[in-house]
């Protein structure tokens, strides 16, 4: 996984809320077996017109925010289904962070997989984040996960909360597989006591 | 300390508790389907990683497989591969496939519990978020994502923070027809998508306990549409019942031994929740949805709100887009709404009851003109379940198609889709713009309502039929 490093980049103003899985990466490109190559279907039914051209009206097709890392969305970002396509989609675009209210649990696990880091605002510090773009698009901030600081040329930035051990993940791109290997001993030791506990779902 | 269900099953399963790092728990039975495994099992051929516990997994196919013609070779070329994928993964690895050809195929959460794959006090998951199904029979089941399945297979276990609590009780009788669907829809329309955000629920009350077996698994699988991961109910008489001589549940001593487990489970008396919801199952009328998200929801008596009857500006604004999406005017009552199709089946509604209920309001009618009703069972179980009672027959003769299980229409993988602007009676679980197809406009209601609609050709209020 790819470390998450302090960057500062444009700031994508996506005014909704409860952007729901279905919406970001549309059932219809889930039938891919690879994890790749789904930015190009990000929002594909807001994003593109039936004859397949870009839909003008779409937020974030606004030239200003081509290259954007960082996306503002409304509250309960990422509901619904579980599809980590979502977060696939998301990273592949090139988004590497994402400020809400709040998100959807499954979904706010899956981008800690992804080298996304999900940052929770509260409903006036995203409020302020969102005048802050609306009034000068292409407005960037600054994500320092190390220290937990966001910050932003009108000083709307905030110091923000996150696990201290995914934090840690994020940070150095760790692969959670290999962490809970190294706890390999303990698994094969709860699983020898689990047979003598529930010996019926080992018959 | 008194604890809950929930307490009870995390302290069993906590495989690991090291500091700084997220508590790891252990995973009793992982459930698999096409669309979200194929990723994790590259992920685990590339590490050079093995299964750990193949007998912990049950596969199936469900998400993209054809629904009608199942002798034709699938259209779809990606959707083959997928399929094709799936069967080749689970024979590298040694894993139990109930595949298309399968007499024990269909939806993934409808087949487990027929298999009793499922006991209460497991921790059970699956890369589907309406995994939540399962905790209809006391077990903590949630879903995860590909990488999460992935680190399952691994190791059998998966790091996780512990959730807050949530208690939903609901007591007194249900009016009648109302059904768990239309509680799972009022609890959604009351606490909102979010609600239950953090938050595994536990149902209880003597309207849950009054439920089948059936009925809690419809409730359970949309704890997840309220924004918990996990819903719970206390396993009981009705659920022992139901599990015992099916082919997984434990027998002869295994059995007692189980049995004297299962029962230890139910919170303890007087044990407390970080939040309480109560509702009154009287008060809960049979639901439908207006709007792009379930918890835009209300009684099939009640009118289609406008904008200012809501307080909250975010509220606002998300229903002035839904009334846009779905093509209607507030105010508009419900039993005026018309439908172009109907769909029943899905993980929350493609069990024999279900269809039972539809074939109750369905029998001696014909589905109205310009409207086109779809019936999908869950399994092939239920689909022989079905022709048994002669059910099949019911709906044929009312114009119904009678289709092979699938998860279909509820969200229009495998080619069964609306078309832009057409408007659904949906069983399934989820409104969202697009889900049942491009520009498609869904509303959810249980099989009753989904049945009684297609003959009337609009909503009605079947407590009147």
């Amino acid at each position: 996984m790819q470390a998450y490093i302090k960057h500062e980049s444009i700031a994508a103003l996506m005014n909704r809320s409860n952007v729901d899985t279905d919406q970001i990466i549309p059932k219809q490109f889930l039938k891919k077996v690879e994890r790749t190559g789904f930015g190009q279907h990000l929002f594909h039914d807001w994003r593109f017109n039936d004859d397949g051209s870009e839909n003008a009206e779409f937020e974030l097709n606004k030239a200003i925010f081509k290259g954007a890392k960082i996306l503002v969305a409304g509250d309960n970002f990422g509901c619904g289904s579980s599809r980590e396509h979502a977060p696939w989609a998301i990273a592949d675009y090139g988004f590497n962070t994402i400020i809400s209210t709040s998100y959807a649990d499954i979904f706010y696990n899956n981008c800690f997989k992804n080298s996304i880091l999900p940052i929770v605002a509260t409903k006036a510090q995203l409020a302020s984040l969102m005048d802050e773009i609306s009034a000068n698009e292409g407005v960037k901030f600054i994500v320092d996960l190390e220290n937990q600081q966001l910050t932003t040329p009108a000083g709307n930035g905030f110091k923000f909360d996150v696990d201290p051990v995914r934090k840690e993940n994020l940070l150095k791109g760790l692969d959670d597989i290999g962490i809970t290997l190294q706890y390999i001993d303990l698994i094969d030791q709860y699983e020898t006591k689990h047979k003598q506990s529930y010996p019926w779902l080992w018959a | 300390m008194k604890k809950t269900m929930y307490e009870k099953i995390w302290d069993s399963h906590l495989v690991a508790e090291v500091a700084g790092q997220t508590p790891l728990l252990y995973v009793d039975r992982h459930l698999m389907h096409e669309v979200t495994s194929p990723q994790a099992f590259e992920g685990l051929r590339l590490a050079k990683r093995k299964v750990r516990n193949p007998h912990s997994i049950l596969a199936t196919m469900d998400h993209c497989v054809p629904t009608k013609d199942r002798d034709l070779p699938i259209s779809d070329p990606i959707a083959k591969k997928q399929i094709e994928t799936m069967a080749d993964n689970c024979e590298e690895n040694g894993l139990n496939l109930y595949d298309m050809k399968n007499p024990n195929n269909g939806v993934i959460h409808i087949v487990v519990p027929e298999h009793g794959f499922v006991h209460p006090g497991m921790v059970v998951v699956c890369g589907d978020s309406h995994t939540a199904t399962h905790g209809a029979f006391g077990a903590l089941a949630f879903g995860i994502g590909t990488s999460e399945v992935e680190h399952v297979m691994a190791t059998q276990t998966l790091p996780q923070q512990k959730s807050k609590t949530l208690l939903i009780q609901i007591d007194g009788e249900l009016s009648k027809y109302a059904s768990a669907k239309d509680i799972a829809l009022a609890i959604t329309g009351k606490i909102g998508t979010a609600g239950g955000n953090g938050h595994v629920i536990e149902y209880a009350g003597s309207a849950i306990s009054n439920l089948s077996m059936e009925g809690r698994m419809t409730l359970c699988n949309m704890a997840i549409e309220a924004g918990a991961r996990a819903g719970l109910v206390a396993p009981d008489e009705k659920t022992y019942a139901y599990l015992k001589g099916r082919e997984f549940a434990p027998s002869g001593e295994g059995w007692d031994q189980a049995l004297a487990y299962w029962k230890t489970l139910p919170s303890d008396e007087g044990a407390e929740f970080d939040m309480v919801v109560t509702l009154n199952a009287a008060d809960i009328e049979p639901q439908v949805t207006w709007g792009t998200s379930p918890e835009q929801v209300t009684g099939i008596t009640d009118r289609v709100p406008a904008p200012e009857d809501f307080d909250d500006s975010i509220k606002q604004q998300a229903c002035a887009n839904a009334l846009e999406y779905m093509g209607l005017t507030a105010h508009t009552k419900m039993t005026d709404i018309p439908v172009d199709l109907v769909f029943i089946g899905s993980c929350t509604n493609g069990r024999i009851e279900d269809f039972r209920i539809a074939a109750e309001m369905t029998k001696g009618r014909k589905v109205a003109a310009n409207v086109t009703a779809i019936a999908v069972p869950g399994s092939y179980h239920v689909k022989n379940q079905a022709e048994e009672e002669g059910l099949d027959k019911i709906f044929i003769e009312a114009g119904w198609e009678w289709r092979d299980p699938g998860c279909s229409m509820c969200l229009a993988m495998n080619g069964d889709e609306l078309t832009v602007g057409q408007r659904s009676a949906s069983t399934s679980n989820r409104n969202f713009e697009g889900r049942q197809g491009k520009g498609g406009r869904t509303h959810l209601v249980s099989p009753a309502m989904a049945a009684a609609a297609a003959t009337a050709g609009h909503f009605v209020d079947i407590r009147n039929l």
